[in-house]
């Protein structure tokens, strides 16, 4: 009888000449199931949710600091943090947020969807992903050790110099906060590297790049994003690590230092920083929003166009964050047309989600709404963004709470909403099951009324005059009733975020209550290619490489023109699905090592911040991690045998070779 | 209605189709270490590239400060040094163009031998690969030997790493630089063991051509790292 589990491709049962002694000393895992095997685990998919459930942990941590912010500013003259300890809650809220949320969030999804959506089998480089992983949740792990160990960072969550420097901070805070995010940093550069290599180079065939889904184009623009960004946050890191702990003098004024260079390295990477922070959310909308009204994205060279050039202007806006610090008259004209510019592609997308709409057959499940809360959310944070651009309004709003609005509307109301949306749409996908949609619909709303109490009085408080920043506020300067007012709604909203992890919860015992009935490949009849495989999906992904041959295959295999034009339905999903046999499969092997180098890394960051001394067995560790990494059996069995193309079986049957078929398809 | 040929996809092939070589299909037909090595060396430009600009801007400062006569920064620095900067107008005074010019020289040579040992490991010509990947390692070791005296020189002469901002700059750019040179070499010898081991031989050729793309990074940032801190007054 055939074996239908997929081979895992282990030297172990072989007739492999290395396997007898490897090199690295470990042979490589084999647990099926179980900690060590999510230890060990190199499939993209399980690194996925691994990623989304360390997000999820930290969003509890980031939460509860935002509830604090909240508690603190609710009333006047509130004592219940001190003016130091309120510091530390809302530099570690933003930085947790920013770094440990909404990037993992982005990631969980690359990761999980990335190689389904171009018909791979992995990402290109398996054990690196891992690594990736495990490298940011040690690094965030770091951070928030920090709260434990002397305190939270307290500079900001921008940390500027010179109030970063031992002189103003002697706490340990922000060195927590410099080698938590280097050590973070590492893992998205990885994972940068990884996720561009598998879009560039493992589509499936016929997959032009003009026929990838739009949440892959945005999300390998975020990649180029990232793997540009996070070198230039390295360097200001590494510059200041060398002020506090050698002595450097790059922030020291005394010296003649100029401070503005911490600020204007943090935000070349830091605008940037926050467009690959949307860009994964409106991948995600333009992959809801056409499934539930029935129709294609409109303008699919338009969307694609337009995210690549928001990748490519977010480059030359950096400044606009730097408007009062004094950089002269010149570079804040530049940089005002320069932000004003970058508003137009962004509206191009809102626009093509609208038309999208238009005329279609909208179906308004929880998914959906949360698209459409993503557009019209992010539509009101961008025009805001929008009233900052001009350098005159922006030097009234800056360090107010108008900014607070801003950011907020279009990283929470629209990057987080997005998500959510994300979840509800791709749950069935990962987990075999569907997310109740009466739970969803509360939680919607739940989240919407909350969301919108708390952020949208601050346009109001911002204008007012509130600082940011500033642990209380006086009786009679008037703010009270929309602090107030902002502190109720953020409690709503809390309970809203925290629903969709009792809908998971509910949801998933209702499914098993029901006897874990087969959710189907394709719930939501939708366009890509990740639905035309099993739910959950399978561990091999594909059993053979989908075809493609235009935008949006899956929909045509399903969907095709009749004799008078018009698009019926010629097969359901479940129909034409992949049935998930696995049979002869290679899969990457599971390996040890990505978390044992990512282990050996975090050691040495504590050594550099408390002993000296630590850095050397972490170096080793590291060290000893790479050279294991390195010299570990071999993963693809076949590739010491000595046979040609044609012992791999099916080929079209012309016994053509892959780039054969890629040409014909090119006629196709 | 349901069509059974339109349910059948137009060909079918395996996902692990592999080339001639043994090597996987790709999309680019660039293959995927390579293509990634390309792309973190996109990462290090940023990288070097910030780090270039913060030495710029710091240099400059620091000139602009013993220019004014900052009491500060004049302490920092033997008088006869500071007195040097001050009527050139620059830190000319503290190089020594010669010798680093050799010692670049002697880097650009390594990477004309990483060009042979390729050559040689394509070519499966053991003993030449193995010479030439000794010779790499060696010229980036002389380097590395002659970036330690030049910095110990300076140190001698009064220019500290926590001194002023000059020392700082210059010593985390250098310095980032010798670390890169450090990490090749380290690769460089790795190679070199296996190939002792009678292990590296023709169908590992791209793994030497990557350790090779990386060193001609390595080697250009520094000829980028000579003109502009060195050469251009």
């Amino acid at each position: 009888m055939a074996d239908l589990e997929p081979r895992l491709a282990l030297p172990s049962g072989s007739d492999n000449g290395s396997v007898a002694r490897p090199l690295g000393g470990f042979s490589r895992p084999r647990n099926p199931t179980g900690l060590v095997n999510w230890l060990t685990t190199v499939d993209h998919k399980k690194i996925g949710i691994m990623y989304g459930a360390a997000a999820l942990f930290f969003l509890i941590i980031g939460g509860v600091a935002a509830l604090l912010i909240r508690l603190q500013l609710a009333v006047p003259n509130n004592e219940l943090l001190s003016a130091d300890f309120y510091n530390q809650v809302y530099t570690m809220h933003g930085t947790v947020m920013v770094f440990l949320v909404v990037m993992p969030i982005g990631a969980a999804f690359a990761n999980y969807l990335l190689p389904l959506q171009v018909g791979a089998r992995d990402v290109a480089f398996p054990r690196i992903n891992a690594f990736s992983f495990w490298i940011f949740f040690f690094g965030g792990l770091l951070l928030n050790t920090s709260w434990f160990l002397g305190g939270g960072a307290d500079g900001g969550w921008f940390n500027y110099a010179p109030n970063n420097g031992i002189a103003f901070s002697p706490s340990h805070g922000i060195d927590f906060w410099n080698m938590g995010l280097l050590i973070a940093g590492i893992g998205s550069l990885t994972g940068s590297i990884n996720l561009i290599t598998t879009v560039l180079n493992m589509r499936a065939p016929g997959m032009s790049m003009m026929k990838t889904p739009i949440f892959t184009w945005m999300t390998l623009i975020t990649q180029f994003l990232l793997l540009l960004a996070i070198p230039v946050l390295t360097v200001a890191q590494v510059l200041l690590a060398s002020d506090r702990l050698f002595g450097a003098n790059f922030f020291n004024v005394d010296q003649g230092a100029d401070p503005l260079l911490w600020q204007h390295l943090f935000w070349i990477f830091g605008h940037p920083e926050v467009y690959l922070m949307i860009l994964p959310a409106f991948g995600i909308v333009s992959e809801i929003i056409p499934t539930f009204s029935r129709k294609p994205i409109f303008g699919y060279p338009f969307m694609v166009f337009s995210g690549v050039a928001i990748g490519f202007m977010g480059w030359g806006v950096w400044a606009h964050h730097m408007f009062v610090s004094g950089i002269g008259p010149l570079s804040v004209v530049g940089f005002t047309f320069a932000t004003m510019f970058i508003a137009v592609p962004t509206g191009v997308k809102i626009l093509n989600w609208l038309a999208t709409m238009w005329g279609g057959k909208i179906i308004l499940n929880t998914a959906m709404l949360f698209a459409i809360a993503l557009v019209t959310q992010f539509t009101v944070g961008g025009l805001s963004g929008v009233s900052h651009s001009l350098a005159a309004h922006d030097t009234q709003q800056t360090d107010t709470y108008y900014i607070v609005a801003h950011f907020h509307y279009v990283l929470f109301g629209g990057a987080f909403f997005g998500f959510v949306g994300g979840m509800y749409f791709w749950w069935p996908k990962a987990f075999g099951y569907k997310l109740s949609e009466k739970i969803g619909k509360t939680q919607f709303w739940t989240m919407v009324v909350g969301f919108n109490l708390t952020f949208g009085p601050m346009h109001i408080l911002g204008l007012q005059g509130m600082p940011r920043r500033m642990h209380t506020y006086d009786v009679v300067q008037g703010f009270n009733t929309w602090n107030l007012v902002a502190t109720v709604g953020s409690f709503i909203l809390g309970v809203g975020t925290i629903m969709v992890l009792a809908n998971a919860l509910v949801s998933y015992r209702a499914w098993v209550r029901e006897g874990r009935p087969d959710v189907g490949p394709d719930p939501w009849d939708a366009r890509a290619l990740e639905w035309s495989i099993q739910s959950p999906t399978p561990e091999h992904n594909f059993d053979y490489d989908p075809v493609v041959t235009q935008l949006d295959d899956w929909w045509y295999q399903k969907y095709q023109k009749d004799e008078n034009g018009v698009l019926r339905q010629v097969h359901t999903g479940a129909e034409i699905a992949q049935p998930g046999n696995g049979e002869g499969v290679h899969l990457p092997a599971p390996s040890y090592w990505p978390i044992v180098v990512a282990f050996g890394i975090p050691i040495v960051a504590y050594g550099l911040i408390f002993n000296l001394w630590l850095v050397i067995p972490g170096a080793i560790i590291t060290l000893a991690g790479l050279y294991g990494w390195a010299l570990e059996p071999a993963d693809d069995l076949d590739i010491d045998d000595d046979h040609g193309h044609d012992d791999h079986g099916h080929d079209d049957d012309d016994g053509d070779t892959a780039a054969e078929v890629d040409r014909e398809l090119e006629n196709v | 209605m349901s069509d059974a040929a339109v349910a059948e996809p137009v060909a079918t092939y395996d996902a692990d189709s592999h080339d001639d070589h043994g090597a996987h299909r790709t999309s680019l037909g660039l293959s995927n270490m390579k293509l990634a090595m390309w792309l973190f060396l996109a990462s290090e430009c940023l990288l070097f590239g910030a780090l270039i600009s913060t030495y710029l801007l710091s240099k400059a400062n620091f000139m602009a400060e013993v220019l004014a006569g900052n009491p500060k920064v004049l302490s920092t620095m033997p008088a006869e040094l500071i007195e040097e900067f001050r009527e050139a107008g620059s830190v000319e005074p503290m190089w020594d163009i010669p010798f680093t010019s050799a010692s670049s020289f002697i880097l650009l040579m390594s990477s004309l031998t990483m060009v042979l040992a390729h050559k040689a490991v394509s070519e499966d010509d053991d003993l030449q690969t193995k010479v030439w990947l000794a010779a790499t390692a060696l010229l980036g070791s002389t380097f590395i030997a002659g970036q330690v005296y030049e910095f110990t020189a300076f140190f001698r002469e009064g220019l500290t790493y926590d001194g002023n901002l000059f020392g700082s700059s210059f010593f985390t750019l250098t310095g980032f630089h010798g670390v890169h040179v450090s990490g090749g070499i380290l690769m460089l010898m790795s190679l070199l063991f296996v190939a002792f081991r009678g292990k590296l031989k023709s169908d590992r050729a791209e793994t030497v051509e990557l350790v090779g793309l990386y060193w001609h990074f390595v080697d250009i940032v520094w000829v980028l790292i000579f003109t502009i801190v060195y050469l251009i007054p």
